[in-house]
């Protein structure tokens, strides 16, 4: 029969949730690594039981853990990320220039076709890779070193490298997102990279339709539909048709389109999801009512999915990389606050229940569905 | 015989209990106590000084005997107390809230 697993992290360790496919009794095991920050948790497509953590403290760096056994041991593995060659500088909030400095992993993702491959997306922002399970780490340095690499600045966390999407039909191609220097995408495997942030718009930055500057929050592609991807910009939905090459907005009859993540159904390529936030000001849902909107359309057309979610006096935020699916049938909706309630759905997002409620606020979730 | 008291933190990343007790190559200094500590412990590589320059994390502190020994330079040699054994060097994190 199959079973579900959700990773969580949270600023204060990491959890592993369980439950069989009727998903609706949960064994939470955890905290791992209390106290220390983790970021994002995520397990390899090829072995579910290979699972990379980032773990991290401002006092005691980075460490990457990993797991050969689904999360129930884990073991301290490479963290020596150092950027290849000369780092040269990025401009700092206020313009001036700051040389490039390694703060954290953002996230991990683990390859599509080798359980030892598996890509960090840093701050400050560049990808590395590692193909012997994390023992050791090379940075794919093209991406640092494009021409606009000097003109980045970092968004309101810090100038990070969060989204990192592989093409499963394209093993050469790559996408990547950067607050807030925006979407690139690589043909060659990361050897060279262009930036795919035609039809963004933002005017909170000096040129509202620049090449880079945009803070892209959150990209999500359907498995099956490589060419089509969804962006949760700081304010904006965007969906581009493309590859990239262009987007267009889909934001639609959202009642406000600034927020954080954005996920795909795993079975409805035009189903989406995203959680609007009131503004980037106020960092908490509208009118207090926790909601997340679905489109059945590939984006414009939303409705509230509402039954289950707090709709009084609910002021948390849900982080970029804190939402996920499964793929059972129907599919499941998972996504974790900065309250540390863990919600989920297995309609599909017509309902939800709290796995947990009461966790450190939650960094990430990463939902695996094993057999 | 150096004795080192780790932070909680650290402690159980690398899985240790109680104090480490360590012999150090040569004169007894920050770097060869950092050495020993992380040949015999991997997993605090890059932890309490950056792998590549060796420069102490901003936020850990070592102390001994009632002193901050935080800034001093890291082949200087270690107080005496510390280099017999009759002191423990204390490898704490710095109090800067949560």
């Amino acid at each position: 029969m199959s079973s579900v697993r959700v990773l969580v992290g949270t600023r204060k360790g990491a959890f592993v949730l369980t439950s069989d496919g009727k998903r609706k009794q949960w064994n939470v095991d955890g905290p791992h690594f209390g106290g220390w920050e983790i970021y994002h948790v995520k397990g390899s497509p090829v072995d579910p039981n290979r699972l990379y953590a980032s773990q991290t403290s401002a006092w005691f760096g980075q460490v990457i853990q990993r797991s050969d056994d689904g999360g129930r041991t884990w073991e301290p593995v490479g963290n020596e990320f150092v950027y290849d060659g000369q780092t040269g500088t990025h401009q700092w909030y206020d313009g001036t220039l700051k040389p490039w400095k390694f703060t954290r992993v953002w996230h991990v993702e683990p390859s599509l076709s080798d359980p030892d491959t598996v890509y960090a997306g840093v701050e400050d922002a560049a990808i590395f890779r590692s193909t012997d399970g994390a023992k050791s780490w090379q940075e794919l340095p093209a991406l640092r070193n494009h021409k606009s690499g000097p003109s980045w600045q970092p968004g309101a966390g810090g100038m990070c490298l969060h989204t990192i999407i592989q093409d499963t039909k394209n093993p050469q191609r790559i996408f990547i997102a950067i607050s807030a220097a925006g979407a690139f995408r690589s043909e060659d495997a990361g050897q060279s990279w262009k930036p795919i942030n035609r039809g963004l718009h933002s005017q909170y930055i000096p040129d509202p339709n620049a090449e880079v500057g945009h803070c892209v929050h959150r990209i999500a592609m359907h498995p099956s539909r490589p060419d089509v991807l969804f962006m949760q910009k700081h304010w904006d939905v965007m969906r581009s048709d493309d590859a990239g090459d262009s987007w267009q907005e889909v934001s639609g009859n959202l009642p406000t389109d600034f927020g954080f993540p954005i996920e795909v159904h795993a079975h409805e390529p035009d189903t989406i999801y995203v959680v609007p936030i009131k503004s980037d000001e106020q960092h908490y849902p509208l009118d207090g009512k926790l909601c997340v909107y679905r489109s059945r359309t590939g984006g414009n057309e939303w409705e509230a999915l509402t039954k289950g979610l707090p709709q009084t006096n609910c002021y948390v935020n849900v982080l970029r990389d804190a939402m996920s699916v499964d793929s059972l049938d129907a599919c499941g909706v998972y996504f974790g606050t900065t309250g540390g309630q863990v919600y989920a759905s297995r309609d599909a997002g017509d309902t939800w229940e709290p796995i947990v409620r009461d966790l450190p606020a939650v960094l990430s979730v990463e939902v695996q569905t094993l057999a | 015989m150096i004795r080192v008291v780790l932070t909680a933190h650290l402690k159980n990343l690398a899985r240790i209990n109680g104090d480490v007790d360590l012999d150090v190559n040569g004169l007894a200094t920050q770097r060869s106590l950092l050495d020993a500590l992380e040949r015999r412990y991997p997993a605090l590589r890059g932890t309490i000084r950056d792998h590549a320059t060796h420069a102490r994390r901003p936020f850990i502190r070592f102390f001994a005997g009632g002193k901050d020994l935080s800034h001093e330079l890291p082949d200087a040699p270690l107080p005496e107390a510390v280099a017999r054994g009759s002191e423990p060097l204390l490898i704490i994190g710095a109090i800067a809230g949560g």
